[in-house]
């Protein structure tokens, strides 16, 4: 799960981490309101998930996402011309995100520009601090090119940060005195932030130093264990289900594991490794698929009706493959499922099914005692081909 | 011989009175394993389908049955207390069911078991079988959700990551006159207790097993890991399988450790390695079973 930039800062003041002063604004008149409070230099930032904001595009034709003003007028104008308005970057797609909220901040004086992360790293179990002295750029392309530029800390699970882990990182960093200790205040807030709220990944870039000695973070990303989110109702209150495909906000709600896809092909199978590799095996056989859907070990008859819902409700998809390798799960509650489905919405795309496993039989019965028009298939391979050939 | 488990193998399930747990623990009573004690705190003194005693603790249970075992059922939140209850215990293996573990409670469960002897399975995963000799595999050790009846005993190691494409792998095996030594889930969760190499180890030293059949998935570089130990030390044929080569970066496919980020963990990557080593690895999931059978020549 993602959250806005102002959830962050949020986030990080109740932590004790540094942030620029600033504060959120739904209207023209609250982003006034809160310039005044404000210095002479202000940005007005639209809020949405996507990265690429400065260089985007409103559908109102206003340019950029990111704003340098002087006053508590120009502040209110700018917000006024993103609220409520479409703002495309190139992490949107051509749909583009409305902006709901802007925020409004002080416009940091920067001194130099650097790179701080910590995440959850499976290969040493452990949460990995990284710092570079390359900040607001891909740290990735960093990594690659200039690794002796990154430093990194791996903390003991059960220990913590410890003090000596903060100085070799400020020493990295060539931080000394003052500016080292501030480094250190803000890396114990956000290493405590990313240990109590379940975070898979906590990432400030920029982490910046001002000319009058601050320590800010000036942007962050963040991650949160979705797996996690039971005993974080506060966190999980900062979820934007605007920002989501509204399919998978929709599947999210009959408890249905669903990524939607850019394909016609649609899938719906038991299974999360079962369901990539159905997915794998479209694209093999020559089609592209338009989703992952896993419905689960022990899906209910009524997530495989929701779930066929779901599908048949993206306009892209002209087939449909349903493959089920009833393990523990019975092929007759598929197969009722499907039947149930069907019976509401009119299908009038083809329908591949190959069902095995558990009470196969039955299930085979229950599709063929029906009107479903289906296109029956005997193995995963045989469906994938038959699921394309049936569209093309 | 097979791994980890075998025919006598006495096993304990944590959650059996849980409705999920129950009906697992059922079918593996109904596929002949010796199911020998259920662990629900409160609920002890009662029994479990007329026959298995049921224990408010794991010591309890371990004590009184000889349990070395522990099948794990609980639900998420409590699930990182009850593997460490069976650590404390000191049974030889805890296999966990559970899935939606939050990631911090299975990296403290961890670090707490680093100098332990009790080997953990999971979690997330299907659990692990060793097939038995009677009709449908009866017989058997059947820990976890697989279902028993498309297994046959013989030959074949399967070691996979998910659940569902190892049923698919084990009934191409079974419909090929292929049986299985053990078929081991080690889930799809970032943090585990047992990899790919790990269980390779295992099958390698094992003397009935002859082949091994290894199933991955798009995130981490377990397989890749396990493909360079195999290449130098694996004595046996090996076959294999990456499911999410067309997964888009970035997305958690389903399983909380199925996820492509900053370039690692891609399929491609993965078979590459595992090619590399001298693997045969399936151009599809029909086609695991065939893998197997040239891997074999």
């Amino acid at each position: 799960m993602n959250i806005h930039e102002y959830q962050a800062k949020e986030l990080f003041e109740k932590f004790g981490v540094a942030t620029p002063k600033g504060q959120v604004a739904e209207s023209p008149e609250e982003a006034k309101a809160a310039a005044a409070d404000l210095g002479s230099q202000i940005v007005v930032k639209a809020q949405v998930h996507a990265g690429g904001r400065g260089k985007g595009t409103f559908k109102n034709g206003f340019q950029g996402g990111v704003h340098l003003v002087n006053s508590a007028d120009e502040a209110a104008g700018v917000a006024g011309k993103m609220i409520g308005e479409t703002l495309v970057t190139h992490q949107t797609g051509e749909e583009g995100k409305q902006v709901n909220k802007v925020m409004v901040a002080d416009a940091v004086d920067i001194e130099k520009e650097y790179y701080l992360a910590i995440l959850m790293d499976r290969e040493s179990r452990s949460p990995v601090i990284v710092a570079s002295t390359e900040g607001g750029v891909n740290i990735e392309e960093v990594a690659e090119q200039t690794p002796e530029k990154i430093f990194r800390e791996v903390i003991h699970p059960l220990l913590g940060l410890q003090p000596y882990e903060i100085r070799n990182l400020a020493s990295g960093l060539g931080l000394s005195g003052d500016t080292a200790k501030q480094f250190g205040k803000l890396l114990k807030g956000v290493f405590k932030l990313f240990m109590s709220c379940d975070c898979s990944m906590v990432e400030i870039n920029p982490l910046v130093t001002t000319p009058d000695g601050q320590v800010l973070a000036l942007d962050a990303k963040f991650d949160f264990d979705d797996n996690a989110l039971y005993r974080h109702s506060d966190i999980e209150a900062l979820h934007d289900p605007t920002e989501e495909d509204p399919r998978e906000v929709e599947a999210a709600k009959y408890d249905l594991n669903y990524i939607g896809l850019d394909g016609n092909i649609a899938c719906l199978v038991n299974g999360a490794g079962l369901a990539m590799a159905t997915m794998d095996i479209i694209k093999q056989s020559g089609g592209e698929p338009a989703n992952f859907l896993d419905v689960g070990g022990g899906a209910t008859q009524e997530q495989v009706r929701n779930a066929f819902k779901i599908i048949l409700g993206d306009p892209n998809v002209k087939g449909i493959l349903v493959n089920i390798f009833g393990g523990i799960m019975d092929c007759d509650v598929i197969a009722k499922g499907i039947v149930a489905a069907c019976g509401e919405v009119d299908l009038s795309i083809p329908l591949v099914v190959r069902l095995e496993g558990n009470n196969v039989e039955a299930g085979k019965e229950t599709l063929a005692g029906s009107d479903v028009d289906l296109i029956a298939a005997d193995t995963l391979a045989d469906a994938a081909q038959k699921a394309v050939a049936a569209i093309s | 011989m097979a791994i980890l488990v075998d025919e006598n193998t006495k096993i304990l399930v944590q959650g059996i009175t849980g409705s999920f747990g129950g009906r697992h623990a059922q079918l593996s009573l109904d596929y002949g394993t010796k199911l020998v004690a259920g662990v629900t705190p409160g609920k002890g003194g009662q029994t479990f389908a007329d026959t298995v005693p049921i224990f408010d603790t794991v010591k309890d249970a371990v004590g009184e049955t000889g349990a070395t075992v522990s099948a794990i059922f609980v639900p998420p939140p409590f699930a990182g207390d009850a593997i460490l209850e069976a650590v404390d215990a000191g049974v030889d293996l805890v296999v966990a069911i559970t899935e939606g573990i939050p990631v911090m409670d299975m990296m403290r469960v961890r670090a707490a078991m680093k100098d332990s002897d009790t080997r953990l399975i999971g979690p997330n995963c299907p659990g692990v079988v060793t097939p038995g000799r009677g009709e449908n595999s009866q017989g058997g050790c059947r820990i976890g959700i697989a279902p028993g009846y498309i297994h046959k005993r013989g030959k074949v190691g399967v070691v996979s990551r998910s659940g569902t494409l190892t049923y698919e792998a084990v009934y191409q095996l079974t419909s090929l006159g292929l049986g299985q030594s053990t078929c081991v889930g080690i889930g799809g969760d970032p943090i585990n207790g047992t990899s790919h190499i790990d269980v390779l180890k295992m099958f390698n030293k094992d003397p009935e097993t002859e082949a091994i059949i290894m199933i991955g998935e798009i995130g981490g570089t377990a397989e890749e890991e396990a493909a360079v130990w195999a290449k130098e030390n694996c004595d046996k044929p090996i076959a294999g399988f990456i499911a999410g080569a067309t997964a888009p970066p970035g997305r958690r496919m389903g399983h909380a450790g199925a996820i492509v980020s900053g370039g690692k963990g891609t399929a491609e990557a993965k078979i590459a390695a595992m090619r590399d080593a001298g693997i045969e690895v399936a151009d599809n999931p029909s086609d695991m079973g065939e893998a197997l059978v040239r891997a074999m020549g």
